[in-house]
């Protein structure tokens, strides 16, 4: 439903996003999980069709944001950081008008009026003027213009920012249910909260995506491993693997994939590899020293600058909900 | 076409949910209504609106902006531009929608001051044609200044911005005559065609300036050429293209 191709960012020389792909699936709960400024916003602007991307595509639904814009956004549900919301409307005229924004007919909105004002329990709330309403009321107002007109994916960009605890686990208990319903993808910088909701993690840093796992599997790589990017030249990429999975230290080896660098590597000639070592286990000297004993090239051998373990630690790990 | 009117009519209700609609057409009919009372209280003066008319179109520099300076500019503050444009509907529906409300308020405030015509009827013999004609550039003068504030307006997130850009604009494009008429040739040829609405002279009760220079002055005097419809028209659309290009560009920043 969500696709994302070799996306890349830049306001001026400053990139966002770099070179991002990912996708999700019909009827998926994804995470998009980064510290503040990695560039999760951005992402989201680029797949509502907001921001035009630099490089690459996004597609919705098959629609490609830029050329079937419209088409595109007729798919989409958006709930973007700043709730936008007009503050001298009341909650019923409010959701009527953006669904009529969104193309809705009068009938329609009837319909889905009532059943999204009870799915988010404004009931009480309707005839309030969205200025009045407390900060965790304006977001679930915002959530119900987000669903009002039955979109196949929904985008919520840190949903449950800067209310108050009770009304972050109300909040997150309604987004697990809309999952049911819809492709959704929701960014946070709080790990327990998408571990919680998702199913699929994607973790941003500095605008790369680095990680795209389950929350279990991706908790199970933060404690055992260590990674260490490295260029072998001389060799198959496979025989390399081969001999580097028989190393106690090391947990698993590949190809490094990723577009950008296998571009420098074939004009290089090099054998790009990812490893995920045990800690501290000196794994570098010992990747070293085997390459260097069979003859090869060590073009590069670097511990990754930024180990999955202390991007989460830019993240908020915990949560004070409160007593 | 649906979205254009969704867009108008939402607008139309925020005027008059707040006290805005109010005070500026109580302020748009007392300030043409001192116009309009000088230009025909001494004891021979003519029976005609061009009092009306000098007042509307000096007080419109100030109006039309006020009006607009919300329209754009409070979206972008409030990021409901960022709902609207992932919306399915094109920038030019929401231009053209918040034009439309904006220009309703002037044809209600038109309508409004048709007591002082009533006036006219009731206590002299009034020529009806410039009448008409008066109030056909009226109109097209007011959908000028929207367009013109409505521009303004999609500058900056800020409202006082749009205020003021949109006023030193019209004032601007008011005022030109001052540099006209210390040029010659084509120079001044050109400056005095975009004179946008009467000279400052308003304030020469005697000649009511609408009937001196600008655009304007035709329709006032009961003349309506194809000149002066052509640059209303033109002057509207090329500021309402304007804003739709400033929403459009405003995505790739």
């Amino acid at each position: 439903m969500i696709k994302l191709e070799h996306m890349s960012k830049y306001y001026g020389a400053y990139p966002a996003v770099i070179d991002a792909s990912f996708e999700v699936l019909r009827g998926e709960i994804v995470g998009f999980l980064g510290p503040n400024g990695a560039g999760k916003t951005t992402t989201m602007r680029v797949l509502t069709g907001f921001t035009p991307p630099t490089m690459g595509e996004a597609t919705i639904g098959g629609y490609n944001v830029m050329t079937h814009s419209l088409d595109a956004r007729r798919h989409i549900g958006y709930l973007p950081e700043t709730v936008p919301l007009y503050l001298d409307m009341n909650v019923t005229d409010y959701l009527t008008y953006m669904g009529q924004i969104r193309g809705m007919n009068h009938s329609w909105i009837k319909e889905r009026l009532p059943i999204v004002i009870d799915q988010v329990q404004l009931g009480d709330y309707q005839d309030t003027l969205v200025g009045k309403l407390s900060k965790g009321y304006r977001q679930r107002t915002g959530i119900a213009q987000a669903i009002l007109h039955e979109p196949d994916v929904l985008i919520l960009d840190e949903p449950t920012i800067g209310i108050d605890p009770i009304q972050v686990v109300e909040t997150r208990e309604l987004i697990v249910d809309l999952g049911s319903e819809h492709t959704l993808l929701l960014s946070s910088h709080i790990l327990p909260e998408v571990s919680m909701i998702c199913q699929r993690v994607l973790v941003i840093h500095d605008g790369r995506i680095v990680a795209d796992d389950s929350p279990a599997e991706l908790s199970q790589r933060l404690q055992h491993t260590e990674r260490i990017e490295l260029g072998v030249t001389g060799a198959e990429a496979r025989e390399v693997i081969n001999l580097l999975r028989d190393m106690t230290i090391v947990v698993d080896a590949r190809s490094d994939t990723r577009a950008d660098v296998q571009q420098r590597a074939d004009r290089e000639n090099v054998a790009p590899l990812i490893v995920d070592a045990r800690p501290n286990s000196d794994a570098t000297q010992h990747i070293a020293a085997l390459v260097i004993g069979k003859g090869w090239g060590l073009k590069y051998l670097t511990p990754l600058p930024l180990t999955l373990e202390e991007i989460f630690l830019e993240l908020t790990t915990e949560e004070d909900l409160g007593t | 076409m649906t979205f254009v009117r969704v867009i108008a009519l939402k607008e139309l209700r925020t005027y008059f949910a707040s006290p805005m609609a109010y005070v500026v057409a109580a302020a748009f009919l007392a300030i043409t209504g001192f116009f309009f009372v000088a230009s025909v209280s001494d004891a021979f003066s003519e029976a005609t609106i061009r009092g009306f008319l000098a007042g509307a179109v000096f007080f419109m520099i100030f109006m039309s902006p006020a009006l607009t300076m919300r329209l754009l500019a409070e979206e972008q503050k409030l990021g409901t531009l960022e709902l609207l444009l992932t919306s399915p509907l094109r920038e030019f529906e929401i231009v053209l929608g918040k034009f439309i409300a904006a220009f309703t308020m002037i044809l209600i405030m038109a309508f409004l001051s048709l007591f002082f015509v009533l006036v006219l009827y009731v206590y002299g013999v009034p020529d009806s044609w410039p009448i008409i004609t008066g109030y056909f550039g009226l109109l097209l003068y007011g959908a000028a200044t929207i367009a013109i504030g409505l521009f303004a307006s999609a500058l900056s997130p800020n409202q006082i911005v749009g205020l003021i850009v949109g006023s030193g604009l019209l004032t601007g494009l008011t005022i030109i005559d001052f540099v006209s008429a210390r040029v010659t040739g084509t120079a001044a040829e050109v400056l005095n065609g975009l004179q946008l609405g009467a000279s400052f002279s308003v304030f020469d009760l005697d000649s009511f300036g609408v009937a001196e220079a600008g655009h304007f002055a035709d329709f006032a005097r009961g003349v309506i050429s194809v000149s002066d419809i052509a640059y209303y028209v033109s002057v509207t659309t090329l500021f309402v293209f304007l804003t739709v290009m400033l929403l459009q560009i405003r995505r790739w920043r």
